[in-house]
Formats: C-alpha cells, structure tokens, sequence
C-alpha cells in the first residue's frame, strides 16, 4: 500500500467531490459531513462516473409514507440507473443478489464483466493529515 | 451480508475486446431541443404563438412535467448535461464526445420525445409540430451529422395528417423508419391505423413503436398506479399488449412488407407473450379465423425488439435462455441515451456473447431491419 | 392427495339462483326491475374457452350442474378438495349495496348447495372490492365458516390493489388467514390494458397476464406484504410463464428508484417468492419440455405453483390437468404442500 496525496482539505467544498488519477485508476473523493471518502469512480453496475451520482440521505422506512433519512449526503445513487451506495463501506444498498445453493455454469470472458453479487463500489481508506487528503491503494 | 464478491473487472485494458472493434448501431438515441426556439424556423408563427401560449395539450394533469417523477432530472443520467448548458441531448458536439465518438457508433437512430408530438390533442397543432419537428431531426442533427438517421415523427390518432407527413417525408429518401406512440386511443391493431400502415409499407420504411405517449387510458388495466416505479414497468406490459392486437387483427398479414420494430420496451417479456398468444388463439380460432398461423411465427418473422432496457435475470446466465427463445435475429442493440436508465454497449450484456452474435445484435440486424447497406 | 386451487360452480342466473339468498328488499327489486344477467363480459358462457365441450351440460350454465361437477371435477380429474371460486358479476356491479347483497347471496348460495353436499368442495369469499368497508363485514360474516378458505376479488377493477382503501379488506384477510385469490376478470372500469379497449376476446383473455403483472407491482411497491406479514395472493387463471422475466424487470426498477418506495425492503422477486402463489391453469408453456424445465428453474421456488384445473374453461383435453414437463418433485408439492400452505384454513385429514 502507498499513501498518495489526492486534494488539501479547503479544496474540496462540502457536499463536493474531486476526481483523480492515481495508480493508473481513476478515484472520486467526496467531502461529507466532515469527513472525505474515496472510490473508484467507476459504478459497479454497468460503468457510471460516481463523481457524477447524486450524494443522498440513507433512507429507509417501516411504514409505507413514512421516510427515514439519516446519514445526509453519504449515499451514493449512481448517475445512471439510480442505484445506492454507502460511500463509506462502497456497498450497494439493495444488495441485488443473493448466492444462491443450486450450482450454475457461467463462462467468464476476458474484458467482460459478469453479474456477481452483491455489487460493491471499491472504496480507498482515506486519511487527513494536517492540511492534506490521502488515500492508500 | 458476509458475502461480498469482486466483481471481476478488467482496469486500463489490456487486450482490447471483441466490443471495442465492433461498430455499433444504436437503435434509440434521443435528441432534444435546447430551447424551443430551435423548432422555430421550421415552424409557422401561428404555431410558434400557439407554443408559447397555450402549449402542448396532453391528457395529463400537468403542463410542465411527466405524470409520474422520474428518477433524475428529465428523465436524464446525470453526467449528460452538457457542460456548455442546454438539457441532455441536445449539444450534438457533447453527444459526439460522451457518446457516439466512444460507443464507436456507426448509426444512431433518432427518436424525439420532446413536445410529445404522438400524443397532442389539438390535431391542427401537432400536425405542425409533428412537421417541424421530422424537419429540425433532418436539418439539426442528421445533416451536421450523417451517423444519426432521422425517424418519421406522425401523430398516430390524427391518421390523415400522419399519412401525408409520411409520405411528405420518405419522398426525402432521408428517413429510415416511421414512429408512432404505443399508447394511442386505440390498440394500434385497430383498422382506424391502417391507412397510416399502408403508407409506411408504401414508402419501404418500418414501423417504430417507441414506449411513451399519453392515449387516454391508465397504465395498467386495473387503474392507475401511485409510482413512477410501477408505471415504468408498464411500458412492458403495453408493448406485449400491441404486439398483441397488432397480430390478432392481422396486420402482419394485411401489410405483408411492413417491419415491426418495438423500442424501449426490453426483450424478456418477448418470449412469454408469444407462447400466450400461441396457446390460447387455438382455443379462440373461430373467433378469429384471419389468424393463420400460430402468432410466435409471426412474431419470429416481422417483428425486432431493441435491447434497452436490457434484462437483468437474477443468474446472469438465464439472459441465454431468453436470447433463444426469441432468437438472436430479433435483437437490435439500443442505448436510449442520454435516458438514465441507458445501456452501456460494453457492459449491458452481463453473458459472453459469440462474435457471431455480437456483430448481429450491435450491428447486423439493425443494418438489415433498417437497410441501411 | 391433488387440490384443485381453482374450480368454477356456474350460477344460473340471479332470479333462477340468488333469490331465496336476498332480502326481502332486494328480491323485490330483482323481479319487479328485471335485474338479473350479471355473467361478466370477461367469460361469455357460451364462447369456447368457458366450458369445454364435454363438461358442457345439457342445459344450463357451465358448471350449474352439481352431479355432473362432481363427477368430472372431482371424481373425473382426480380432486380430494376443490376450492369453488365464483364469477359471476357481483363483483362488477356499480351499486355497492346491491353489490354487497349479491356477494352475501353468492356466498350462502355455495354454502348451502355445494360445501354443504360435498365435504371435498371449498370456497373463496366473494366480497364487493367496490366497497372495502362492506368487503370486510363480508369477510367477517362468514370468518367463522372454515369451508370458506379465501377471498376472491378480479384482477382488473377500479382501483389497483395495492392501494391503501383496501387495507382493511388485508388486514381482515390476513387476521382470519385467508389469502387473496386474484382471479382473471375484469369489472370494465377502465381499458383492459393500457393501450385502449380490445376488439377480440382472445385480445382480452391475453391481457389478463399483464393485468395480474400490475396488480403484483401495485401490492408489492405499495407495501401490502410489509404491512400485511401473514398474507398470501394467489393469482389464478394468470397464465404463469410470465414470471421470471416479471421478476427479473420488477427488481431491476426498484433497485433503481427504491427511493421512491423504500418501505419495499428487499427485492421484489423475494417477496414474491414468501407471498405470492399462482395457479397452474392455464399454463402458457414453451414449445420444449427443456424449456419448461428451464422457466421453472427460473422462477426460483418450488412453493410459488399450486395445482389447479380452472374446471370448466376449456384450458386442456383429457383427465390430467397437471402441465406437461413439470418436474415429479414439482407436482408433489403443487398439489398438496403448497396448496395446504397457502389456504391455511384447509386443514388435511392426517
């Protein structure tokens, strides 16, 4: 692992992100609720830019028209089809499939991606020293 | 939870795929006006003060936005927005850039979903935008840019008008299909639009049904649904309805020239529909005796399906099953950009495809459905 | 042991049949209006489909005749229960009153002359879906009679059934356990589909899969299942095949617009698997029996099928109404484990 500087803390407003290159791979670097969060900017799903998702409440509910928000701006609902992320974990938030028992033969091609699940956004410990933003790859 | 796989990706590349050389047509790219002036020059000036006065009259409770809210603003993925300004769609350079230029498009078809010409109920008015709006595809997009084929825009419920601007059009030579609404007041199976089929027979273009369109009816056939989430599926279910009524009354065999083309809707509805038909029309022959043949032949024959919004069975595998069963023939590759729920034609197809089949689905088919040489 | 899910007792007529079951109010308003012929538009009862030519009795209504039902639902396809499930047009009616009255005298009519005669016969509640209050009194009416193992309500109405006025009519449901049997049948509210009005009747019969498909989308994003944990629907008559493509496009929209709906906690097809049930007749198969083997692997769940003849519809020839290609393990469980899972009140002798 190295540690690579990607942005000063004032760079990136709140609310905000910064895309870079390091290590050959691209990463967006978010600024939320004080703390910064990093991924591979590339959606799991089918490629999107995650500097581009819209940066949400967590929501969920127990009752139908009541809606929970927490964690304001930390989730990720990708600039395509709309899927959720924790920018902290990378994990998608419906957890789309599920390992099932019963054995199945799938090829896997060179360059092609295949739907494995459950979808995770890469993510990069992020950490913040005096005025600079690192991440570890 | 404890179960989190990697998905196995291939960063920076290197050999470069089957995909990447592969020349791609893409059977639904939406082009849009940046502003409404754009449609002004092809637009008399009693219409373009009807436009700005009392506007589109659609069969829905607001003036300014869907009946449902959508996903994301305008329907759009949110990295279309060209930075220059404008709505997604409608900067032919930025769709160059994020689009057409790395998709390696060598075709793009046109559809127009703005100001919804299908679905106008002042006749008079979406006569003339419906105009306007063929003229601005051909001027604004196809002309600066030959890879994008303008599609024959006709409001199906006003059939007289839809005729003439068919026929006005395909004499351009510049078209390559013409487009109605799956949501019309009628099932498009009705004699009320043959005359409009007979006319895109006439002029060789086929028949494009792209989901959208407000005809007067509720989204399902139960009532109307509270959710954007549920009336988005039911784009499904009206295609597998009007591939219906198209077969039962006939008109793959009373227009036996004509090509059906379904855009929007997905595939994996396709194959369950067909055997539906198939069993129960033996069961209803005398009620319907111009039915020859078994319904999935015709299906087999006359009719394609674009690929957008592709499915995503649970087990990525079973897509092959679907594939087969409507056969790799039917299939034309669409994207529906700049929409949200666009298909990357690198990452959409989550199955190995043969070379075979790749060059026919993001090419072959499109290219002979659309004669385009 | 085979249950047949899905059996339809025919009813002569209103006059001929209900009027010892109404009021006196309403027997007045029967005979001195002349208000009767409430066969609903969706199952003409002489077109083709409605009856199959030798269960067709001589006279009368198809499935009007009880001996002959016996003989050839029951004895004839193999049944050791059947659950009758009445159409006729009550349930359409615009008058909620007389739609109440005309479901109470259905009911007490298939009580009185079929599960009283016939200790294999069941029956699904008949309730005025035009009216969720009076729905509910008719469920609680009748919640006590444990021949009576569901409620029947048409798959295409006024309203789509997720919705929150018929709330109480699941919460009476699920209390007593009775699951909602959504049959193909439509009160002609709206189009029957969303592209407008049909001119065939095979147009229309082939609708109806779409319609059970709204119908899932509108119970599972409204929230009924969470709401309503002890539910079960049941879609009969709905065709099957449709499912797992349903399912796959039905997960794929949630996953991107969950925020929309978000009390809709794990993916649809998942909640499909626990509450819904569907009956297998018709079933709208592929051509190879590979094929059907392939959609059935699809699906997912063994427990979602349940065993069913949709007697006296003309959907097959011969005495077995079990489809071809569907596996022995399969069949085992769709005639008596998931049937007795499901209607909870039908209790098998040990």
């Amino acid at each position: 692992m190295v540690r690579h500087v990607v942005a000063t803390t004032s760079e990136i407003a709140p609310g905000g992100n910064k895309v870079v290159t390091v290590a050959g791979r691209e990463i967006v670097v978010f600024h939320v609720n004080g703390e910064f969060f990093a991924l591979r900017n590339r959606c799991p799903h089918e490629g999107a830019p995650l500097a581009k998702a819209a940066c949400v409440a967590h929501l969920k509910s127990d009752e139908p028209g009541r809606f929970q928000r927490s964690r304001v701006g930390e989730m990720l609902r990708c600039a395509w089809h709309g899927w959720e992320f924790d920018m902290r974990t990378g994990q998608s938030f419906c957890d789309p499939l599920r390992v099932r028992a019963r054995a199945y033969a799938v090829a896997v091609e060179a360059g092609e991606t295949l739907a494995k699940g459950p979808y995770v956004a890469e993510t990069f410990p992020v950490t913040v020293e005096e005025r600079y933003v690192l991440i570890d790859i | 939870m404890a179960d989190v796989l990697e998905r196995a990706d291939a960063p920076g590349a290197a050999a470069v795929t089957a995909q990447d050389k592969l020349k791609v047509i893409d059977c639904d790219i939406h082009p849009s006006l940046h502003a409404r002036a754009d449609l002004y020059p092809f637009l008399a000036k009693r219409w373009q003060h009807h436009l700005e006065t009392y506007g589109g009259h659609l069969r829905t409770p607001f003036t300014s936005t869907t009946p449902y809210p959508r996903s994301s603003p305008l329907l759009a993925r949110r990295d279309a927005w060209p930075p220059s300004g404008g709505p997604p769609g409608s900067n032919l350079a930025f769709m160059r850039q994020q689009h057409l230029d790395p998709i390696n498009i060598e075709f793009g078809m046109l559809q127009v979903l703005d100001l919804l010409v299908v679905s106008q109920q002042n006749q008079e008015f979406g006569s003339a935008l419906q105009r306007a709006i063929n003229d601005w595809q051909l001027e604004c997009w196809s002309r600066p840019e030959p890879r994008l084929k303008p599609s024959i825009l006709v409001s199906q419920d006003h059939v007289e008008a839809a005729v003439a601007e068919i026929e006005r059009c395909a004499a351009t030579g510049n078209y390559v299909q013409v487009n109605i609404s799956p949501r019309a007041n009628e099932p498009l199976g009705r004699r009320r639009y043959w005359p409009l089929y007979a006319a895109a027979q006439a002029a060789n273009l086929p028949l494009g049904i792209h989901v959208g369109g407000y005809g007067g009816h509720a989204p399902t056939g139960g009532g109307w649904p509270s959710y954007y989430n549920e009336e988005h599926h039911s784009n499904a279910h009206s295609m597998a309805a009007q591939l219906t009524s198209l077969i039962i009354e006939g008109v793959p065999e009373r227009f036996p020239r004509l090509k059906f083309v379904f855009i929007e809707g997905g595939f994996g509805w396709v194959p369950a529909i067909s055997w539906r038909m198939d069993k129960h029309w033996q069961r209803f022959r005398d009620e319907v005796p111009h039915v020859r043949r078994p319904p999935s032949e015709t299906v087999r024959e006359r009719f394609w399906f674009t690929t957008q919004p592709i499915e995503e069975p649970e087990h990525a595998g079973d897509l092959r099953a679907v594939i087969e069963w409507i056969g790799v023939d039917r299939l034309l590759f669409s994207s529906d950009y700049p929409h949200w729920d666009y298909d990357d034609a690198h990452s959409a197809f989550k199955i190995p495809l043969t070379d075979a089949e790749r060059r026919k689905i993001f090419n072959g088919n499109a290219r002979a459905v659309y004669a385009l040489g | 042991m085979r249950i047949d899910c899905d059996i339809h007792p025919g009813l002569e007529g209103t006059r001929a049949t209900l009027l010892p079951y109404l009021d006196a109010h309403w027997q007045e308003q029967v005979t001195s209006r002349g208000i009767d012929g409430l066969d609903l538009t969706s199952y003409p009862t002489t077109m083709p489909l409605s009856c199959r030519p030798d269960w067709r009795p001589q006279r009368g209504k198809p499935g009007s005749n009880f001996a002959l039902l016996k003989a050839q639902a029951l004895d004839g396809l193999g049944a050791s229960y059947a659950i009758c499930n009445v159409l006729y047009g009550a349930q359409a009616a615009f008058d909620p009153y007389l739609a109440a009255a005309f479901c109470r005298a259905i009911n007490d009519w298939i009580a009185a002359e079929w599960l009283a005669r016939e200790p294999r016969l069941r029956a699904s509640i008949v309730v005025p879906m035009q009216a969720p209050d009076l729905a509910v009194e008719e469920i609680e009416r009748l919640a006590g009679d444990r021949r009576f193992v569901a409620v029947l309500v048409l798959v295409q109405g006024e309203t789509l059934l997720g919705r929150r006025h018929f709330w109480p009519v699941y919460a009476a449901a699920e209390r007593h356990r009775l699951p909602i049997a959504v049959h193909s049948g439509s009160q002609y509210r709206t189009a029957p589909s969303s592209i407008g009005w049909p001119s065939y009747r095979l147009e229309y019969y082939i609708a109806e899969a779409q319609a059970h498909q709204a119908q899932l989308l509108s119970l599972i994003l409204e929230g009924v299942f969470g709401k309503f944990p002890g539910l079960k629907v049941v879609m009969m008559e709905s065709g099957v095949s449709w499912l797992p493509a349903f399912m796959w496009r039905a997960n794929k929209t949630w996953k991107g617009v969950r925020v929309e709906v978000p009390w809709v906690d794990r993916p649809p097809a998942d909640i499909m698997r626990d509450h819904v049930r569907l009956t297998t007749q018709p079933f709208d198969a592929p051509p190879a029996q590979a094929d059907v083997e392939r959609l059935i692997e699809q699906i997912g769940s063994e427990r979602m099928l349940l065993y069913a003849s949709d007697y006296p519809h003309w959907q097959f020839d011969g005495d077995c109404a079990i489809p071809q290609g569907f596996p022995a393990s399969l069949v085992t469980r769709m005639c008596r484990d998931n049937p007795l899972e499901t209607f909870a009140r039908l209790e098998a002798p040990a």
